[in-house]
């Protein structure tokens, strides 16, 4: 006998078992994920019969029952109201939204010069687009071009006056236009302004740090509203007589301070996560203040907070919709007068309507800014992940 | 010989690089800058008010208002003072933003743990209800329920009948009301013993079980306190309470408690919408709780339920309580979106204020301090709620 023998020995793997029938497949996946336990079970078809109610009476009002085409209020009017539907129809009533999208989009702009609208939007959309997808090269030029050159482009194109345009004055300026210019505004002053006040709340001299946080804790304290009231109310009593401010000017100095003083205390918490090694690394190099947190602390800074101030972003474009209070005419503002002041469309189902389709537009844009600020936040993470 | 060198050396070349002058400097300068830019200010605001003729200071909350507000909480006619119109506002605002706290408070800590639920359709509807209502605007929501929904609502003659006496139409959600006979301070005063006698027993449990081991059944003895004392009470004073239903008449529904459709916009879009970010806030709290403590409660032997309660909820409250105080705030200051659809809240009373007198400036300053003061007021709350839950550290 040899002990040495182990030709008994296995020299391949024994073929996996498939795993029992009970652990794979669609089934076990149900039983896992709906049906664990008895009360799982029972949230479950509590949620599949809110489903089976809810789904199928949204799908026919968006889509199965709503009036496609028509000319005015009669297509959208049931039989005991005037018009062919049957009685006890319920359906959205699109051709108000078809009808008036060009008022939803511009506003009361002049229909022949909106053109230049359109045209300021290209651009936008042409310079926003390369700066957003990171493969793009020439990055720096870029944000230069959209944050230092298409301000001045957007502004003489859309007031005009200059160039053979002619003139066209805010207060016909309206719908998504006005939200927009509203929140890029908004979005190219705060974050700036945002930095500074931030800087000034962390500072060494007690003067600045004190109006810092004066002017931060009194904003962020009370509503945009207040903020808004203000801009249009009191800014005229604050200044000379023969100068006056333009209306949507106004709202925008109100939305920009609004959102800086909230920008401000997010950049605030990403100054304060940098370990303090990193101040005390940049000050053995020799740097200056302005060295300082340019090239070391800002970068990190801002990085780490990116989610706080995107959703700082999202949070002014749907603020933006509060300007309708001091009666100008952002996308929602635009909608609210063509429901309430316009019999052409006066159906009870124009405001539903009206509001669906401005939240799908607001929706669009935030989600799109959300998704886009966590694809960024995974792309810049250079942290070690568990 | 070269250190000595270097401490006797002056210690600056030159003033304009020292970072302390340079400081001071800059402060100074900032300071003048900003004292002529108010003095400017001022000056404008003086020559303005000046020339329009409009008296400054407090004394016009003496006048007689002259209008009416529909929906109040204290006594109010037209012929009140501005003054008392401002306290209605104050109160209406405090109104919808308590009622909007609780119930988002509520709807978004069942949100946020069904985020985190096991089973895959609660989890996906609650994704979608975040991602729904967090990425629309709040005055949207309103307006989408004021216009689009409680508009839409039948008639007071074809008033929808819902349970319990209660109707729904478009003037409003009709419920009954319950009236107090005399006697009935026996319910409120057995239900305040309870409340204390609960108190009292939960924390005799408490140094009982620290002391012995052994557990008294708190929540049991309290919720019989809670209930059975007032009861008795009830029972004792000779069943005090008739309830008063609404009583449908041709043109309007007339007794009970009606709740105006501004109200009910204002309520459900707030808290739907506050709803939304508090489960977010709820979600991460649970989530920042380490995997370890999970683990750890289930070594002791602790159910799932008793470990949430003893172990993860209290740590997850540590990392809920800031973001949720902001929320709460954000709710508050939300409700002065009331203005669009003519809910008298505070906002929309000062500013029928500004319009007949032209106090710009008074009311302003008054809606300042109002939001300022209830902001300070629910983070000194919150901060002392956080002390409380805080760690406690040696």
């Amino acid at each position: 006998m040899d002990e040495h023998d182990m030709s008994w020995v296995r020299t391949e793997m024994v073929l996996a078992e498939a795993a029992p029938r009970s652990q794979v497949g669609p089934g076990a996946w149900i039983r896992k994920n709906l049906f664990a336990t008895p009360t799982d079970a029972a949230m479950t078809l509590a949620s599949l019969l809110l489903l089976a109610w809810a789904v199928p009476q949204v799908l026919n009002w968006v889509f199965f029952s709503a009036v496609w085409v028509g000319a005015d209020r009669t297509a959208c009017l049931t039989t005991e109201q005037g018009g062919q539907l049957p009685a006890g129809w319920s359906g959205a009533c699109w051709p108000f939204v078809s009808g008036r999208i060009g008022q939803f989009m511009f506003g009361r702009y002049p229909f022949e010069e909106r053109w230049r609208v359109v045209l300021t939007g290209a651009i936008f959309v042409a310079l926003l687009a390369p700066l957003l997808i990171p493969k793009v090269p020439y990055k720096g030029l870029n944000a230069i071009l959209f944050f230092g050159v298409f301000p001045f482009v957007a502004f003489f194109l859309l007031v005009g006056g200059v160039f053979g345009l002619p003139f066209v004055e805010t207060p016909v300026w309206g719908g998504l236009m006005v939200t927009l210019v509203l929140s890029y505004v908004g979005i190219v002053v705060s974050l700036p302004l945002g930095i500074i006040l931030a800087l000034g709340r962390r500072s060494q001299m007690p003067i600045v740090k004190l109006l810092s946080v004066i002017f931060i804790e009194t904003v962020r304290g009370v509503p945009l509203v207040t903020v808004l009231f203000m801009a249009s109310f009191m800014l005229p009593l604050f200044v000379p007589p023969g100068m006056s401010f333009d209306k949507l000017l106004r709202a925008l100095i109100g939305v920009a301070l609004f959102a800086s003083a909230y920008m401000a205390e997010v950049i605030r918490g990403g100054l304060q996560a940098i370990p303090k090694g990193q101040y005390e690394g940049a000050d053995s190099l020799g740097f200056s203040y302005w060295q300082k947190m340019g090239f070391i602390i800002m970068p990190q800074a801002l990085k780490l907070v990116i989610p706080g101030i995107v959703n700082t972003f999202i949070g002014m474009f749907k603020d933006t919709t509060l300007v309708l209070i001091i009666s100008m005419f952002d996308l929602l503002g635009v909608v609210k007068q063509n429901i309430s002041g316009d019999p052409t469309w006066a159906t009870p189902q124009t405001a539903k309507t009206g509001y669906v389709f401005a939240a799908a537009i607001f929706w669009i844009f935030c989600f799109g800014m959300s998704r886009y600020s966590m694809f960024m936040e995974r792309r810049l993470d250079t942290s070690y992940k568990r | 010989m070269a250190q000595e060198a270097i401490h006797d050396a002056p210690a600056r070349a030159s003033l304009i690089y020292d970072p302390r002058v340079r400081g001071i400097v800059f402060q100074l300068v900032l300071v003048v800058a900003l004292a002529l830019g108010i003095w400017w200010i001022v000056q404008n605001t003086i020559d303005n008010l000046h020339r329009s003729n409009i008296a400054t200071g407090f004394g016009f909350l003496r006048g007689r208002a002259g209008f009416d507000i529909s929906e109040r909480l204290i006594e109010y006619t037209s012929d009140d003072s501005y003054g008392r119109a401002l306290l209605v506002g104050i109160w209406n605002t405090a109104a919808v933003a308590a009622a909007g706290i609780i119930t988002a408070t509520i709807l978004g800590f069942l949100v946020g743990i069904g985020r985190l639920s096991n089973n895959w359709l609660i989890r996906k509807l609650a994704t979608a209800y975040v991602e729904l209502f967090r990425n629309i605007p709040p005055l949207l929501v309103i307006l989408f329920w004021y216009q689009g929904v409680l508009a839409l609502l039948p008639s007071v003659r074809d008033s929808l009948s819902l349970p319990a006496g209660s109707y729904l139409n478009n003037r409003g959600f009709y419920f009954p009301k319950l009236m107090w006979g005399p006697g009935s301070w026996l319910v409120f005063a057995g239900f305040v013993v309870a409340i204390a006698l609960s108190w009292y027993v939960a924390r005799r449990a408490k140094a009982r079980q620290m002391a012995t081991g052994q557990r008294f059944p708190v929540f049991l003895t309290s919720l019989a306190l809670i209930v059975g004392l007032p009861l008795l009470a009830f029972l004792l004073a000779g069943l005090p309470v008739s309830v008063e239903y609404p009583q449908k008449g041709t043109f309007n529904l007339t007794g009970g408690i009606n709740v105006k459709p501004e109200f009910l916009s204002l309520y459900l879009a707030l808290s739907f919408y506050t709803a939304a970010f508090i489960a977010e806030i709820v979600r991460a709290g649970i989530l920042g709780v380490p995997k370890g403590q999970t683990e750890a409660y289930s070594a002791l032997g602790l159910r799932r339920g008793t470990g949430l309660r003893l172990v993860v909820i209290p740590q997850a409250m540590r990392i809920i309580i800031p973001p949720l105080t902001s929320q709460y705030l954000n709710l508050t200051k939300n409700s002065s979106l009331a203005v669009a659809i003519g809910y008298p809240d505070l906002y929309a009373v000062g500013g029928t204020i500004l319009n007949q007198t032209g106090q710009a400036i008074e009311v302003v300053v008054i809606f300042m301090i109002v939001y300022l003061g209830i902001s300070i007021a629910t983070s000194l709350i919150m901060n002392w709620f956080n002390a409380k839950m805080a760690l406690k550290e040696r």
